[in-house]
């Protein structure tokens, strides 16, 4: 079976971001770049099936701009097979990017597809339930536990309140939460490993997608600054304050 | 046109994130209807009823939507779409679940987890882990939107909307349900308390929490824990407060061994009063805490307990 791991090039999670004064964005000038920690775990988790031989191929794929190549790098130093990068410019919306990875589905015929639950710049959470419905296909979102049978997946998943397990039949969608796994870190010798393994160029036309953004973005704001309070010196003080403000 | 709100239930009661979608749908200034999709869900749709503003809610009543499952969600929402120009559910991991399958269906762009209405096309949202805030005007056409509810108030009881029975397409069976594990708990739920009392890695270990717990039951509140709390295994995942937990705005947020990390304040930020106990004075939760304390929460913890009790809580 093959599995399909898209990745996508982020602001690194480290990194403070800041808004543009012109309110057109955030500040990529000179910032660090990473692959959405998300994705991470999905490579990862894409990587120990195929060592546990329950899958044969592990393919990378990331849509944007041409130094998302540096993603796909990092996915084949991880351990991926091979990549696939379909540049575009500029903003790309989940439905844009579902519609691209479906048309890759359609001719690589994976088993299994592995997303991160979403990406942290526009934290939207859709792409992979956008695809599954695509493509028709079960998904299993905010994983937190996979096993992988035949023709079947059971997925535990993060749910409101505690764990939900469910059974998908094969193919199916998997989006990853925080707790499914810890990813490794790519070796010298596999950075090195990586360098030789293929990159497939596309754009989205060759899909027959239009990238062009549905929605509008009007600006983009600082969040409404919290100023620092007082600091008390009992717990008696605070409890004080606690009730002339009104909340206990 | 209307507004159809997709309700949050169990099957037995109807969940606040429901009152606050539909609080967040009356901004767009149309009629709204609310789907109640569940099994032997005659209550909930009961109270969807009631809740004001709500024209009418649609029933339906099949073992195809237990467990609100996306695959049978994505069917019956799409059969029920043409009537509607904009289609809302909250944020919860629900609504997350299906509705990107259903904007994908009517081949429109879903704008997540709003935090507020500009106008019935335009709206605010979260980008960066509320980092920067995000305003984005829909093209004409049907919306699909998620409703962050810790930004919107809930709508209040006193409608009576009539209850009208509908079915969706068969279950399209790709997936099944095969068992949950839920925190039982008697204190009210993250999302929806009045008062959270949290710790993090300051409380060294899962037996500390009991000293939060002490509080929590004197002020009716609800636990939560950092990221780091949770990662140390001191308590379950779905205690975790944050960019990747839950986006919580009480009233009173009391973060207890919490340093305030970026990630954990993206999720408490917006609640109305915040408390801080750490031992570091530097420590980043005191520059968002509008009432800190510096000192040895173990030390400090008991002597709250003990002021609380002799206030008669």
């Amino acid at each position: 079976m093959k599995i399909l791991v898209p990745v996508k090039r982020v602001i690194d999670f480290n990194v403070k971001v800041r808004v543009k004064a012109d309110q057109t964005g955030v500040d990529l000038a000179n910032v660090k770049m990473a692959m959405n920690p998300f994705d991470e775990i999905a490579v990862e988790e894409a990587l120990r099936l195929r060592e546990k031989g329950k899958a044969t191929e592990v393919i990378a794929v990331s849509i944007g701009p041409q130094a998302a190549q540096e993603t796909i790098r990092t996915a084949l130093a991880m351990g991926a097979d091979r990549g696939i990068l379909v540049k575009a410019e500029g903003t790309v919306e989940p439905l844009a990017v579902a519609k691209i990875l479906k048309a890759i589905c359609d001719e690589e015929k994976p088993g299994l597809v592995i997303l991160g639950k979403q990406a942290i710049d526009d934290d939207s959470n859709q792409t992979g339930q956008m695809l599954a419905a695509l493509l028709g296909w079960p998904q299993g979102t905010f994983a937190h536990r996979l096993e992988l049978g035949e023709t079947s997946a059971k997925v535990e998943r993060e749910i409101d309140g505690g764990l939900q397990t469910v059974d998908l039949k094969l193919p199916a969608i998997i989006t990853t939460d925080l707790r499914l796994n810890e990813p490794r870190y790519a070796s010298l010798p596999n950075i090195m490993k990586a360098k030789k393994k293929p990159i497939a160029e596309k754009t989205p036309a060759d899909y027959g997608v239009d990238t062009t953004p549905r929605l509008k973005v009007l600006k983009v704001t600082e969040p409404p600054k919290r100023q620092a309070g007082v600091k008390v010196k009992t717990a008696a003080e605070l409890i004080g304050k606690l009730r002339d403000a009104g909340v206990i | 046109m209307t507004s159809l709100v997709i309700a949050e239930h169990d099957n037995r009661t109807l969940k606040d994130a429901t009152a606050k979608t539909v609080a967040a749908a009356m901004q767009l200034g149309a009629p709204v209807h609310v789907l109640v999709a569940g099994h032997d869900c005659r209550t909930v749709a009961d109270a969807a009823a009631k809740l004001s503003g709500v024209e009418k809610v649609l029933l339906a009543d099949s073992a195809a939507y237990a467990k609100l499952l996306p695959e049978p969600m994505e069917q019956l929402i799409v059969s029920l779409a043409p009537s509607y120009d904009a289609i809302l559910a909250p944020a919860t991991s629900n609504g997350k679940n299906y509705m990107p399958r259903v904007a994908a269906r009517l081949d429109v762009a879903q704008i997540s987890e709003i935090l507020a209405v500009e106008s019935p096309d335009t709206f605010r949202r979260p980008i960066y882990a509320g980092n920067a805030i995000e305003t984005v005007q829909a093209p004409p056409g049907k919306k699909v939107i998620t409703v962050r509810i810790a930004a919107f108030r809930p709508v209040e009881e006193t409608g009576a909307a009539p209850i009208e029975n509908v079915s969706g397409p068969a279950d399209p069976q790709l997936s099944s349900f095969v068992g949950e594990e839920l925190s039982k708990s008697e204190r009210p739920e993250l999302t929806s308390a009045k008062i959270i009392i949290s710790g993090g890695r300051g409380l060294q270990s899962g037996e500390n929490f009991h000293l939060l717990e002490k509080i929590a039951d004197r002020l009716h509140a609800a636990i939560g824990a950092s990221r780091a709390a949770v990662d140390a295994g001191f308590v379950p995942n779905d205690y975790q407060v944050g960019q990747t937990g839950k986006v919580v705005a009480p009233d009173l947020y009391i973060a207890v061994g919490i340093s305030g990390a970026i990630q954990h304040l993206a999720g408490m930020k917006d609640s109305k009063v915040i408390a801080a106990i750490n031992k570091d004075e530097e420590a980043p939760i005191f520059q968002v805490a509008d009432f800190g304390l510096v000192g040895d929460l173990f030390r400090l913890i008991p002597e709250l307990d003990q002021e609380l009790a002799r206030l008669g809580y």
